[in-house]
């Protein structure tokens, strides 16, 4: 595992994910964690402005971004005091000798010079003069002033690409696409990555190079794909096999705002996408859009879907079909805006007014969003609601290679219009249920004879007049719960991995996925029978969780929260179950979910 | 297609329910006459709220409708003019809706210019909460929320909506049912948001907040009926509008060369004058100015939407999925495990 640490100035992000694209062409398994200041330009040099890249390649299937790194890149003091304690113990690190001055050092917060005064010792270090050497490359190629040091981190890439032993070529392929306008630093990236490599062959102090060897992935063709990217291609998906427009009506936010941006460019597939002027009209476009025929989407993170609470609860009144995603980061308030966390699942099941139990599903990675997406649009459609998609900024900015499916396998979702008056005396009654479903007719403008009118007043069953009538609330609010409630016939039910007779289940929900059956599958290892099962869906939840719960006698659930899925599953299974709980902006470590289990398992 | 519609066609079985003597009868009345005389299907009407009494509107119109939340509904309006330019989309909401807890959503709707029209009707009041002041109550006002006299500055709707640059501005009265008629047919024709105040009264809580544009004897000095291509002039021609030092002034007509008289021109690309006339009065309690402040085109929201729809088809063909979930670059897995990059 590699993490590439710098100023947010240095390019880090860029390097990282070359990196990890080289490899995933190499053909190892990958999977990526992203980390950058929530402020975009953090003075330089300074602690709060470090960011970095992490990834994991291997010669397996992995499942998660790693733990401690192998190897870290540090661009600066900065950099390595904020990254140090994670390398292990004997890790590589690969330092910009040129950025240790005294200068930078105060900024880290050195007192002294930790190349000098024994900090590293332990470690394998390799000392790289990358200015002065990124300079030499470069001098040729027409860049000039600031410019010179921009391409400092080609020149780490091409050291890293030689130590991993990575091919050059598909870097240099990149570079001459992605700098094609700028030919001049175009040549300097390829030079500065050339020079990194050669230093690497060249060199004395990096006798031993790593071998990763391609993992064997299953038969297919692959792309590498981020959690973001995923999700917005599931959204153009879902609109194609249900043959609705796609409508995404949002305002930008951290880390939601890249679906937007993938969105936005693919207008050829009709997408309209909506930047609107807050958080509460870009999901009052959406249910304008959703009354009006368009498969509608709005998506946020947590802060912004607390200001769209009020017209979720308007669009479940209505029953309009709605996609809510929500992109969980840390929080409350404003919070880890550039952190992963799953602090919103109780405010996602219970975080409305009124009685409004709208279905919740959680992607489980990032290609896992794609079909998540389609899933959503399905529920949603099909049972005229609005639905939550939880994702988090561990899915969103992670990446990790996706087996690409065959389009024509996933199912069309079937979309009728009302077209005809369904009441007596060619009347349309607008809250007639369906018998199988208990949705009621989606009726578009346009469509003569089913003129209608919907509000946020209480209906009148069936005709859907205002009504305040006692018996007729319960009635509505038992019909809409109830609606939501069977949804769970119409779901997979939780799948159980692992020993069937184990005396221990892992259960999850979210981007914890790959970390507990990395986790589950090094307690095996170890010789401990454990069993582990992933939530998608949360409400309603699988119809035979509450069996698959019991028939474990004991239950461990992994969150990055304090504890809101255990204590939702309590509530509604009366069932005992072991929290593993952090909230630090970090996935879970692998080891971390493992010494849970064994010490659960002694 | 052009239908034969009455006034009753635009009509629900629901029971309208204002108070009696409630200004929103009048505009109920004087819309469905209207949309009755478009002979457009009945259909391709949207009519969308937010809260409030006015806000009731939609449940009294037969046509396709949405009594939706607080604020919100010239963004609900949006949706569904950027997804259906084939609709008439129209948004009903009051001073407390609108320019309270919806002004965000006001001022984003006139400057993108979404082909929606927007009714307000300002009664200078909240009615459904019973009683409170609005943001259009004027300075002093004692209502139940303010037992010593309000001490907000009110807004002034036409000037808000022209400072954000709308391209159809009008101001018109719950009593006058054939201004009314007028401005909703130019509002009708204009091309993105329009943008109509109606001095609508509430006999509970405000009554007879615009009797000095109303009274039999006071309208004839009070009201300034704004004529597209006429010198502006009122009370029986005795007063005049001229532009003095950059403001709107009014003056005796009989004091002024009649060249100096301005010249009403609703088409004015430079919102400054009509801007001047809005300012002519803050609130109706003297000389108003009434009918279209500005009647402007500029490309409307979906219209440029559509266009770049449009126009990624002709540049990159219809969408193909299977292209886009290939297009970050692929590498395959043969059987034994080797891979080639695609
Ligand atoms: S309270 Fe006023 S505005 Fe509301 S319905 Fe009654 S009279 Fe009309």
């Amino acid at each position: 595992m590699i993490r590439f640490a710098g100023d947010s100035g240095d390019g880090m992000q860029l390097a990282g994910s070359r990196f990890t694209d080289a490899s995933a062409l190499f053909g190892n398994d990958l999977a990526t964690l992203p980390s950058f200041p929530a402020e975009i330009r953090a003075p330089a040099g300074t602690l709060p402005g470090v960011s970095s890249f992490q990834v994991q390649i291997a010669d397996f299937d992995i499942l998660t971004a790693g733990d401690a790194p192998d190897c870290l890149v540090a661009m600066n003091p900065a950099a390595l005091k904020k990254n140090l304690k994670d390398l292990r113990d004997g890790g590589t690190l690969i330092i910009n000798r040129d950025a240790f001055d005294e200068r930078n050092l105060a900024k880290a917060g050195f007192d002294t010079n930790p190349l000098e005064d024994g900090t590293l010792k332990g470690y394998r270090v390799i000392e790289v003069p990358m200015d002065e050497l990124t300079t030499l490359a470069v001098k040729d190629t027409g860049v000039s002033g600031r410019d010179v040091l921009r391409s400092k981190n080609f020149f780490a890439l091409g050291l890293m690409a030689w130590l991993f032993s990575r091919p050059t070529q598909p870097t240099l392929d990149w570079i001459d696409k992605k700098f094609a306008r700028n030919p001049a630093v175009a040549a300097a990236n390829a030079a500065a990555f050339k020079a990194g490599f050669n230093f690497g062959e060249t060199t004395e102090a990096t006798r031993t190079t790593f071998e990763v060897k391609p993992a064997t992935l299953p038969e297919g063709t692959y792309t590498n794909i981020t959690g973001n990217t995923a999700l917005a291609w599931g959204l153009i998906a879902a609109s194609q096999k249900s043959g609705l427009p796609l409508f995404y009506g949002t305002y930008p936010i951290t880390p939601a705002s890249d679906i937007l941006h993938e969105l936005s460019r693919h207008k050829n597939f009709g997408v309209r996408t909506l930047q609107a002027e807050d958080e509460i009209a870009g999901i009052g476009t959406a249910i304008g859009a959703a009354f009006a025929g368009s498969l509608a989407v709005t998506g946020s993170s947590g802060p912004g879907i607390a200001l769209k609470s009020e017209a979720i609860s308007l669009a479940f009144m209505l029953e309009l079909p709605l996609l809510v995603i929500n992109v969980q980061r840390g929080g409350p308030s404003t919070g880890l805006p550039t952190k992963p966390e799953q602090s919103d699942l109780l405010f996602s099941l219970y975080g409305r007014h009124g009685e409004s139990p709208i279905p919740v599903l959680a992607i489980a990675s990032a290609s896992d969003a794609f079909y998540m997406a389609i899933e959503a649009a399905r529920i949603a459609v099909k049972y005229m609601t609005p639905v939550l998609l939880l994702s988090d900024n561990y899915i969103a900015n992670g990446s990790e290679p996706w087996k690409l499916p065959d389009l024509d396998s996933i199912p069309e979702i079937e979309v009728e219009f009302a077209k005809h008056p369904n009441g007596p005396d060619g009347k349309f009654l607008p809250y007639m249920r369906d018998f199988d479903t208990f949705s009621r007719p989606w009726a578009v403008p346009g469509t003569p004879g089913l003129e209608h009118r919907v509000g946020g007043l209480e209906k009148e069953a069936i005709t859907g007049n205002v009504s305040y009538d006692p018996a007729n609330h319960q009635l509505m609010v038992d019909s809409r719960a109830w609606k939501v409630a069977n949804i769970a016939n119409d779901v997979p039910e939780v799948e159980v991995e692992g020993d069937e007779d184990a005396e221990l289940l892992v259960l999850g929900w979210g981007s914890t996925y790959g970390a507990n059956r990395a986790a589950a599958r090094r307690a095996r290892l170890e010789g401990v029978k454990v069993a582990t099962a992933h939530l998608r869906y949360l409400n309603p939840l699988p119809r035979n969780l509450g069996d698959v719960l019991r028939r474990f006698p004991k239950v461990l659930i992994p969150e990055l929260n304090t504890g809101q899925l255990l204590k939702h599953l309590r509530s509604e299974y009366l069932i005992d179950a072991t929290g593993l709980n952090k909230v630090m902006g970090e996935p879970f470590k692998v080891a971390e979910i493992t010494a849970k289990i064994m010490e659960m398992t002694k | 297609m052009t239908l034969s519609y009455t006034r009753a066609d635009f009509q629900t079985d629901q029971e309208v329910r204002w108070c009696p003597g409630c200004g929103d009868y009048t505009i109920l009345a004087s819309v469905q006459q209207f949309l009755a005389g478009l002979g457009r299907p009945r259909e391709e009407f949207v009519f969308v709220s937010g809260i409030g009494c006015s806000s009731r509107f939609p449940y009294y119109m037969n046509t396709y409708g949405m009594h939706s939340i607080h604020g919100r509904a010239p963004a609900i309006a949006t949706g569904i003019a950027a997804t259906r330019p084939d609709l008439s989309v129209w948004v009903i909401t009051g001073d407390g809706d609108a320019l309270s807890i919806g002004g965000n959503h006001l001022i984003h709707a006139l400057r993108r210019n979404v082909n929606i029209k927007i009714l307000l009707f300002n009664n200078q009041i909240y009615g459904l909460t019973k009683g409170q002041y609005s943001p259009t109550s004027e300075m002093g006002k004692t209502t139940k929320s303010s037992p010593f006299g309000s001490i907000d500055h009110p807004f002034n709707p036409v000037s808000l909506a022209l400072g954000a640059e709308a391209t159809f501005v009008a101001r018109t009265l719950d009593m006058d049912r054939n201004l009314t008629q007028a401005v909703l047919q130019k509002a009708y024709e204009h091309e993105g948001t329009s943008f109509i105040e109606i001095y609508q009264n509430c006999n509970v809580f405000n009554d007879k907040a615009f009797i000095q544009l109303t009274g039999k004897e006071e309208r004839v000095h009070n009201r300034i009926d704004l004529e597209h291509g006429k010198p502006i002039v009122f009370d029986e021609g005795r007063k005049a509008v001229i532009m003095r030092d950059g403001q709107a002034t009014i003056v005796d007509a009989a004091s002024v060369d009649p060249k100096a008289i301005l010249v009403h021109d609703e088409t004015r690309p430079d919102p400054s004058i009509a801007f001047a006339l809005s300012r002519l009065s803050h609130g109706p309690f003297g000389p108003t100015p009434l009918g279209v402040f500005r009647n402007v085109s500029r490309p409307t929201y979906e219209s440029e939407m559509s266009r770049q729809l449009e126009e990624a088809k002709e540049k990159r063909g219809p969408g193909d999925l299977g292209k886009l979930i290939r297009s970050l670059g692929t590498w395959t897995v043969d059987e034994a495990g080797a891979i080639t990059e695609n």
